[in-house]
């Protein structure tokens, strides 16, 4: 029988357990200009995937689940993130 | 049913749900999280008490709802915690996507479902709409007979869903009123016993602060499809793993309750009458008014519901010219019990034609009685000398 991991349920530490890359259903993705951002963490807090991380002197987005939502932009307090399409139009 | 154990046992008279208590005491889960619901809430009152005398090391938390109950389960449960919870009817119902959520992570939890019938009409009477209604929630499904029994199975359920090798959460369910509220005697083992027989939960992996991990992720379509298959094999060991712990209860604590099916004079009977839940008692003083009048009738208790014990059954029942089958709850779209049609499913691999006659009786807390008993049986007695084979007869309409 054809199996992809030895996990008996999905859920567990290491690797084999196959996520989707919810990244690809994108059309838009979050540019933060680290200068402009005070890291407040509002980005951080309010991003339904969890996807954004610290940066040390600002935070982004991992580009591998980020879904282009668009709530990062909304919510940040510096104007740091703008919202660019993905096509560059 | 005689203790003659060497080790101190301790009787007392209770009804179903301190009973209930006193299983879950004994096997001193970490945390118990229950909301209360009728018929079940002096279970959850008696838990409160236990934790007050310091009987109970667990720690309770009170939820805003059996939907938080279930998921406050999951993650503690997860975090490699022996978990318990209780509810009824309605509240079962409510806590449904939950409950799906911790079988299919596997997780080892416990719960008591008081049987209760589902609204409408309104009422906090006793019917088995509830746990039939939550069957295919991936759950291990066990029904009761008698207080003691309920003790017993709470204390094997915790065996056979940590066992590594089935991980899948178990039920205990018994009829609301007619056993939650009826006061039997209750022979209660001592802790230490049920400890040898109960080891520690040991989980691995389990939720760790200090490193990441992976839980119930996002997967591609068609991702999942191995961890149904999983799920289901453990199903399958399970019923094989019950027969085993029911043996290993008998050798501790000298009761046994025949493992996922209890079979009551059946080896020569012509006719075979199949129960669950507590009207299985009044079913065998029946039998044997009906053997003493020379029925060749025997009864067959379904204990565990789910995973459905088919093998077992297709044993007992092989050579039977008739089965009548009790229901206390109505398969809607079938026009039949859940366990009829259940048991309909399993005579197909029979190979030869016996035909199940249905009866449904004992919903909305009417009582299953003697005289209903007897007339299944007599109706089965019928159908097995040829008369019109009947699918289903509604025993309080008739």
């Amino acid at each position: 029988m054809k199996k992809m991991s030895s996990y008996e349920a999905p859920w567990g530490k290491g690797a084999q357990l196959f996520i989707i890359r919810t990244g690809e259903w994108r059309y838009q993705r979050p540019v933060v200009s680290g200068d402009k951002c005070c890291q407040c963490g509002s980005c951080y807090l309010f991003c339904p995937v969890g996807c954004i991380e610290d940066k040390g002197k600002y935070y982004a987005a991992n580009g591998d689940y980020c879904k282009g939502c668009g709530i990062c932009a909304s919510v940040c307090s510096a104007n740091a993130i703008k919202m660019v399409r993905e096509d560059g139009s | 049913m005689e203790a003659k154990t060497e080790h101190k046992e301790q009787l007392k008279v209770l009804d179903g749900n301190r009973a209930a208590a006193y299983g879950v005491m004994l096997c001193q889960p970490d945390v118990v999280c229950v909301y209360p619901i009728t018929p079940q809430t002096p279970l959850l009152e008696t838990l409160y008490e236990f934790r007050s005398k310091g009987l109970l090391r667990a720690e309770m938390l009170e939820p805003e709802s059996e939907h938080a109950s279930m998921s406050i389960l999951r993650g503690a449960s997860a975090s490699g915690a022996r978990t318990f919870t209780a509810t009824a009817a309605q509240g079962l119902m409510f806590m449904y996507e939950a409950c799906i959520n911790v079988a299919t992570m596997r997780l080892p939890v416990v719960m008591v479902i008081v049987c209760r019938e589902l609204t409408a009409p309104h009422g906090v009477t006793c019917g088995e709409q509830d746990a039939i209604s939550a069957k295919d929630a991936g759950w291990i499904q066990i029904h009761t007979e008698s207080c003691q029994e309920i003790l017993d199975s709470i204390i094997m359920a915790y065996r056979l869903s940590e066992s590594p090798d089935v991980l899948v959460p178990v039920t205990i369910c018994y009829d609301g009123y007619f056993l939650s509220h009826l006061w039997e005697q209750v022979y209660i083992p001592s802790i230490e016993a049920v400890q040898r027989f109960l080891p520690p939960l040991q989980m691995a992996p389990v939720i760790d602060p200090q490193s990441s991990m992976i839980i119930s992720p996002f997967l591609p379509p068609g991702g999942g499809t191995e961890y149904r298959y999983k799920h289901s094999a453990a199903l399958e060991r399970a019923k094989i793993k019950y027969e085993t712990i029911d043996k290993e209860f008998q050798e501790a604590f000298n009761r046994s309750y025949g493992g996922t099916i209890e079979e009551y004079k059946c080896e020569d009977a012509e006719i075979v009458l199949i129960t669950m839940g507590s009207c299985t008692g009044t079913a065998r003083t029946v039998i044997d008014q009906k053997r003493d009048e020379g029925v060749k009738v025997g009864l067959i208790k379904v204990r565990m519901y789910r995973p459905f014990p088919k093998e077992r059954l297709l044993d007992a029942l092989k050579g039977k010219k008739a089965i009548g089958v009790i229901d206390r709850n109505i398969c809607f779209g079938w026009n039949q019990g859940a366990l009829s049609t259940d048991l309909k499913a399993t005579a197909y691999e029979l190979r030869t034609f016996v035909p199940i006659v249905n009866f449904i009786g004992g919903l909305c807390g009417a009582d299953i009685t003697k005289g209903h008993i007897a007339r299944a049986i007599d109706e089965t007695n019928l159908v097995a000398k040829g008369n019109a084979f009947r699918e289903v007869m509604w025993l309080d309409l008739e």
